[in-house]
């Protein structure tokens, strides 16, 4: 009765051709999100900026722009940098836009694939994060950063022991995986449970005298299509405050 | 712990048993020990997440109820613990992923 409509194989959900190009420089359809994705907010920038010496009251794309940034300014750096993290507003605000803009293909029609569901993705952007709080810590506090995130303050010295190999494990090793894995994850599940739902539609459409109840499993699609609007915000989001967590920790160490 | 190896022992044996009954090859039975066990991974890591963002969110909305000045402090605060709460129910779905498909 299913039989109209196999589940695909994992290779033909995550996997593209390639258009051109060999090797690790081959150019496929992700590769072409990720270069939208870091046009797209320099060309909305450029566009911004260059009305914004005519017009101070912002109007149209300007406003767009002016809210992204003071979103990324109170939402993301004050709680976790404070003040004098200002400094850090260009990079987290890339990586903000970036990483949305990826996302977002993932409920675009025709693109339906978000590019941060292969691991390549969210792994360069993990490692960009992990090089930054290392060092933005080695900036503010010198060699004595090390000290201070290996050997915690205010600890019992027999505890360093057990205190200092957990510490070396979950902040130089475990960190970058775990950002990787938090965002491919989440992206890649959003994209099968997407997939599920269309090939459930489609097969039950040709199921005989289940086509009846196929409304609603459309229904659940459109559903999670809203859903997943949520969670390409909100994993942007937490890459975004995890990266300023990360970089807050390094700068004001023993908090 | 002995329920974990008892687990494991079982679907080893399962897929023994299926390769034996049913005449599979060994990469068959191997898909087969494979997809029970990529269920059971992802079920068992979905467990404790779940109930962690349960308790997480429900202490966060009582906080920002009797607290609603503090609203923007806890909730981003409550993010940050989702975010590290949710990662073990999420590695637990890349084990699911690694044992389903690969």
């Amino acid at each position: 009765m299913f039989a109209a409509v196999e589940f695909p194989p994992i290779e033909n959900i995550v996997e593209w051709p390639t258009w051109f190009g060999s090797g690790a420089l081959a150019f496929n359809k992700i590769a072409f999100m990720g270069f939208i994705a870091f046009i797209l907010p320099v060309l909305l920038f450029l566009i911004a900026s260059s009305k914004y010496k005519t017009r101070l009251v912002p109007k149209g794309i300007q406003n767009v722009v002016e809210s992204s940034v003071d979103f990324v300014e109170k939402q993301i750096i004050l709680p976790t940098i404070g003040p004098d993290g200002m400094g850090y507003l260009p990079l987290l605000l890339s990586m903000f836009l970036f990483i949305f803009i990826g996302n977002l293909f993932e409920i675009i029609p025709t693109a339906h694939m978000p590019a941060n569901a292969r691991m390549a993705n969210p792994l360069v952007l993990a490692l960009i994060t992990y090089v930054v709080f290392i060092g933005a810590g080695l900036k503010h506090n010198g060699p004595k950063y090390f000290v201070s995130a290996l050997f915690p303050p205010g600890v019992p010295k027999a505890l360093y022991v057990l205190v200092t190999p957990i510490e070396l494990i979950s902040t130089f090793l475990v960190r970058p995986f775990s950002l990787a894995v938090r965002l491919f994850a989440n992206m890649l599940a959003g994209h099968i449970l997407l997939i599920t739902f269309s090939v459930l539609t489609i097969s039950l459409v040709g199921g005989g005298i289940l086509a009846i109840i196929s409304p609603f499993s459309f229904g659940m699609l459109v559903a999670f299509t809203g859903f997943e609007f949520m969670v390409a915000f909100l994993q942007a989001y937490i890459f975004t405050l995890l990266t300023g967590v990360y970089i807050g920790g390094a700068i004001h160490p023993a908090h | 712990m002995s329920t974990l190896s008892h687990i494991v022992h079982t679907v080893a044996q399962q897929a023994g048993e299926a390769a034996e009954t049913t005449g599979l090859n060994a990469d068959e039975a191997k898909a087969v020990a494979g997809a029970g066990g990529a269920g059971m991974a992802y079920g068992l890591a979905a467990i404790g997440p779940g109930i962690g963002i349960g308790y997480l969110v429900g202490q966060a909305v009582q906080a920002m109820a009797r607290q609603p000045e503090s609203a923007g402090q806890v909730q981003t605060t409550m993010f940050l613990g989702i975010a590290f709460t949710e990662a073990l129910a999420l590695i637990g779905f890349v084990v699911f992923i690694l044992l389903k498909f690969v």
